[in-house]
């Protein structure tokens, strides 16, 4: 199959799905909105923290309130997106010890589009229209200027940090091919997706080096985000966000292709 | 019988013991974790000497002794409940001659000592070592914290009870599930003091059974509260630790007449 058949195939997959899950969703309608509530609150959560803690402090490093909401507003969008295609919580659970996976594997579309599809969330996508709203309104109160192609940077950098998030969860995820234990990483995942909101300054070099090079979590908030901070503005860093993204989803997915050839079936 | 619920402890405490990987990534999230928080609490601090009636010393030794408890007392008991509500083996359950409940408790006991020898005390040899801390002198201090760690756990995974019988009256409890750990995490002070709240959010934690999971322990160790304080501090959990069981007890009860296994 060529490669443009392969993704018109796999995009039809999706508006499949798509229609499934949006059936099953209106059998259950009071669980969508728990779920979309549960969702904001875990923002809300964070950004409470910041408005906690800015009634202490009048900067954190040189970052001003409104500066530190900015990158929280950009991280809520890519990760919106992310949760909305990628929310494995319980992938080990599901699919290796129940043996889903068996199932996925014998049909004849890439295993890991296959996962995410079945797994597709839209009301996380409220999260990323929430970010937005407050990236534009720290944007606003920042007097920060509106270029012709902040739009399109935007878009870029949001691809490059979905990206980003897309291959540490895919290569993570494939760890359970390699283990079997039962709730595999689930916490793990739950527990790191908090990083690279803040100024990546505060850290120490060690730290800063591991949320740069190894998982780069710094590009899914506070390098991208600093393109439109005029104060802030390290361009190199930001344009890196696309490349890394690129970089992190290609091993992310040579690591979920290298589990998928391991698995072996759980039985039962 | 009490012997058959040790035993569950122990089993609990031997499947985890199985379970490698969930322990290596553990240590490195919380590392981290402890990390990340240090440095952004240096600089929120900047150059005050005081915050919230936290030293900057005792704000690193709270962030690192909370993060520390939290691997006690944290447990996945609502997700199992519910996962045993869907799937209907808790029917199977019910008919064994146990409580159901207690022994759920004892499960996550097995999984909370696991982490208390395995995680907590190791770990907290390391992040002595890589962070100043300023850890209490007082002997008694340190037997008055594992004490109310241990009510921590008990008010923890009474929550979790009750999140995970949810799945009993919802067909789905995922967003719930999700929205008492962001609740939880928030409000019971891990993250940020009780203390650092304006007073009318303050006021409203007071009231509400969160703060006696991390806040309450983790100022006392950390010295912030003291003399009659701690007293106070302890009867708050207590009070809290059986006022709890009451909810749980009516849930339970109702749920087991309207309990209807779904597929099976």
């Amino acid at each position: 199959m060529a490669v443009t058949d392969k993704l018109l195939f796999s995009l039809s997959l999706f508006r499949e799905y798509l229609a499934n899950y949006l059936k099953t969703k209106m059998t259950y309608r009071a669980d969508f909105w728990v779920e979309v509530l549960s969702d904001l609150m875990f923002n809300a959560a964070n950004l409470i923290f910041i408005f906690v803690v800015f009634r202490h402090t009048a900067a954190l490093g040189d970052w001003s309130e409104a500066e530190v909401v900015f990158v929280y507003g950009y991280f809520m969008i890519p990760y919106g997106i992310f949760s909305c295609f990628f929310s494995l919580w319980d992938f080990s659970e599901r699919y290796i010890v129940k043996g889903e996976m068996d199932r996925v594997l014998t049909r004849p579309a890439g295993s890991l589009i296959q996962v995410m599809l079945e797994n597709v969330d839209p009301p996380q996508l409220v999260g990323s229209l929430v970010g937005f709203i407050i990236m534009a309104s720290a944007w606003a109160s920042l007097g920060l200027p509106v270029d012709w192609y902040d739009p399109l940077v935007l878009i870029v950098m949001v691809l490059g940090s979905v990206m980003v998030y897309a291959g540490i969860y895919a290569a993570l995820s494939a760890v359970s091919f390699f283990t079997d234990s039962p709730t595999g990483i689930t916490p793990l995942i739950w527990n790191i997706q908090n990083y690279g909101r803040y100024p990546i300054e505060i850290y120490n070099r060690t730290i800063r080096f591991f949320l740069t090079w190894v998982l780069p979590f710094a590009f899914v908030g506070v390098y991208p985000a600093s393109f439109f901070l005029e104060r802030h503005q390290n361009f190199a860093m930001a344009w890196l966000t696309p490349v890394v993204g690129a970089v992190v989803m290609f091993v992310g997915l040579r690591i979920w292709n290298l589990g998928v050839r391991r698995y072996r079936g759980a039985g039962s | 019988m009490a012997s058959a619920y040790l035993e569950f402890i122990r089993i609990r405490f031997l499947t985890m013991l199985a379970y490698r990987v969930n322990y290596y990534s553990g240590i490195v999230v919380y590392a981290l974790n402890i990390g990340v928080y240090y440095f952004l609490w240096k600089a929120i601090y900047g150059d005050a000497s005081q915050l919230g009636g936290f030293s900057a010393a005792q704000i690193t030794t709270y962030v690192a002794v909370s993060w520390m408890a939290r691997s006690f007392y944290f447990n996945n008991l609502d997700r199992e409940i519910a996962n045993e509500i869907r799937d209907g083996s808790v029917a199977v359950q019910m008919v064994r001659p146990y409580s159901y409940l207690l022994v759920k408790l004892m499960q996550g006991f097995g999984e909370g000592l696991f982490r208390l020898l395995m995680f907590m005390l190791p770990g907290l040899v390391v992040v002595m070592l890589l962070f100043p801390l300023s850890l209490p002198a007082e002997p008694w201090r340190w037997l008055v914290f594992f004490l109310m760690i241990w009510f921590s756990f008990l008010i923890n995974s009474q929550i979790n009870l009750l999140t995970g019988m949810c799945a009993f009256f919802l067909e789905n409890n995922d967003g719930v599930m999700r929205f008492k750990r962001v609740l939880v995490d928030l409000l019971s002070g891990v993250v940020l003091p009780i203390s650092f709240f304006p007073g009318w959010a303050r006021t409203v934690l007071e009231w509400l059974p969160f703060q006696a999971i991390a806040y309450l322990p983790g100022s006392v160790f950390t010295g912030t509260l003291n003399g009659p304080e701690i007293g106070y501090a302890i009867g708050v959990q207590a009070v809290w630790s059986v006022a709890l069981i009451l909810p749980i007890l009516l849930m339970w009860r109702v749920a087991r007449r309207r309990m209807f296994v779904q597929g099976g």
